[in-house]
């Protein structure tokens, strides 16, 4: 009994970290091409799941996915080209200011758009009760589709960083601007682009994990501390990291039920979070140097 | 034929002029040093040339189309290429890498086909990779090519920036002080390399305070002080120009 409640709450552990690992690598991807800290990051997870259940009404679900994510792309490049693409050197509490406005602004439409009420997206393969025995834990499938789209994205933004032209000037762009610039990369446009990828990113996230964690116009804010404490706990910028450090964040939080009221969960990442930032903010896996690169 | 031709150029920084009223013409093929003594607007006169600056008046043409409006990326895929006084090499990535970097002006593959990794991209990648190889080959680098690049000496940097601005396959190369903080072999040796790139046919205008490389290697010397030019000749006129002489030396007779 005790080992079956043990991996209940692994998994339950796990499934959460995919998503905090998502969202973490979509603040790190925004932060490696602009150092800007994008608190609306969130908010693209709950574009994604909203806008799916939505066209879920009338498209196949593999199409309303897709369809979410496209639509939550455009919205991310619409975003960074409304109100960041204009700025000259901006500061960074500037940014932050801009990105938590950026963040309301998005909440409020879907409030508008949606309604508080709370919706979900079918399970992918079988329903709420099916469920695969694995040595006596019982597991739903959709946690093996969520962890699973976890490891393609972190797959493809591998290749796609080391590989293509287009990752290569990206991390160009991340290293050094002006010498970019007169590679001839047109950074602004790199920096459309990192916004774009991490708003996909964040939107598949949001579709895949809706039938477990429910959507609702107000899920991005708080998807956005734990989001931000895994990238920092990580080290910012290191997308692998953030991915280790999302699953440590999870599975501490879901045992963290063991000894804590539930009440207390969100607790646990805030001061993971406080006590990162006092004692090394470099993050697990960063090293200072590379912080210093950086703006701050 | 003039390839870069600057006509009335002016910049200032507030209460300082620092670019006043240049005129120059670079031609085609040739190697030109810009001289003058610290703060005469060498580096400012590279940045509107770059596009990192917006001239406040005056006019810089280059193949005979005004450029002094266009942003950075805009100007280097027109062929005008530079390089920095401080090495600025991208981190985090290897030397071969950044010479890659480089060569991404003249790629064909568009955002699109890049973010779907299409099998043309992944041959136009081996032609990048082999065109950067071969650079890097040109200057003696090859062995460093995956090494990361900020690990590398500080001679090394210089020759991954130099391949890396080579890359792009530029008509003109601008040079920010090749040979600054090289020792005397080193400094020879970047002569040596200046002349060899120029035989490629690429048109060289270079900032320089080593006055050895720069009357050895160079066709012509503009020599600015306080933001004006006070010459623009070859090297032997310029080394007799009673008002150069004054400028580096000082008014008195000592």
């Amino acid at each position: 009994m005790f080992f079956e409640l043990f991996f209940q709450y692994l998994v339950a552990g796990l499934t959460y970290g995919t998503i905090y690992a998502i969202v973490g690598i979509g603040f790190n991807i925004i932060y490696n091409t602009t150092g800007i800290i994008n608190f609306a990051q969130g908010e693209f997870v709950m574009l994604g799941g909203m806008t799916a259940v939505t066209l879920y009404g009338f498209l196949p679900l593999p199409l309303a996915v897709i369809g979410a994510v496209l639509i939550t792309m455009v919205m991310g490049g619409l975003i960074e080209m409304v109100f960041i693409r204009w700025l000259v050197k901006p500061t960074v509490l500037r940014m932050i200011i801009i990105t938590i406005g950026i963040s309301i602004l998005i909440r409020e439409g879907a409030l508008l758009v949606w309604g508080e009420g709370v919706r979900s997206l079918p399970y992918f393969t079988g329903n709420e009760i099916s469920a695969l025995s694995l040595g006596g834990v019982r597991l739903s499938p959709q946690v093996l589709w969520s962890i699973g789209v976890c490891m393609v994205i972190v797959l493809f933004l591998n290749l796609f960083f080391k590989h293509t032209m287009l990752g290569r000037e990206m991390r160009a762009c991340a290293a050094n601007r002006d010498a970019a610039a007169l590679c001839g990369i047109p950074t602004k446009n790199m920096i459309t682009l990192s916004f774009v990828l991490s708003a996909g990113i964040g939107a598949l996230a949001g579709c895949v994990v809706s039938p477990i964690t429910y959507t609702q116009y107000s899920i991005g804010s708080g998807l956005a501390i734990k989001g931000f404490t895994v990238a920092i706990l990580g080290g910012l910028g290191n997308s692998m990291a953030a991915v280790a450090a999302g699953f440590i964040l999870g599975i501490l939080e879901s045992f963290s039920i063991w000894v804590l009221p539930t009440a207390y969960k969100d607790a646990i990442s805030i001061a993971i979070l406080l006590a990162m930032l006092f004692i090394r903010p470099s993050g697990l896996f960063g090293n200072k140097e590379a912080m210093r690169l950086k703006d701050f | 034929m003039a390839l870069l031709e600057v006509k009335n150029i002016s910049k200032r920084f507030g209460g300082l002029q620092a670019v006043k009223d240049v005129s120059f013409s670079v031609r085609e093929g040739s190697i030109k040093a810009v001289i003058g003594p610290n703060g005469a607007g060498k580096t400012t006169l590279f940045n509107l040339l770059s596009g990192f600056l917006l001239p406040d008046s005056g006019a810089i043409v280059y193949k005979g189309r005004p450029i002094h409006a266009k942003s950075p990326h805009e100007i280097a895929q027109q062929g005008l290429s530079r390089t920095f006084q401080h090495i600025r090499l991208f981190a985090h990535m290897t030397a071969l890498e950044n010479v890659m970097v480089g060569r991404h002006v003249r790629s064909r593959a568009g955002f699109l086909a890049g973010m779907l990794n299409l099998p043309w991209t992944w041959r136009e990648e081996q032609e990048i990779r082999e065109r950067a190889l071969s650079l890097m080959e040109f200057l003696g680098i090859v062995d460093l090519a995956d090494a990361n690049a900020t690990s590398l000496s500080y001679g090394q940097q210089r020759a991954v920036e130099l391949a890396r601005a080579l890359a792009g396959d530029p008509a003109m190369l601008l040079l920010d002080e090749p040979a600054a903080g090289l020792n005397m072999r080193e400094t020879a040796d970047t002569a040596r390399l200046i002349s060899r790139i120029r035989d490629l046919g690429i048109t060289v205008l270079i900032v320089e305070h080593d006055m050895s490389l720069v009357m050895q290697i160079s066709d012509e010397v503009l020599v600015l002080s306080y933001g004006e030019k006070i010459a623009d000749d070859a090297p032997r006129a310029v080394q007799g120009n009673p008002e150069v002489v004054r400028v580096y030396l000082g008014e008195d007779d000592a």
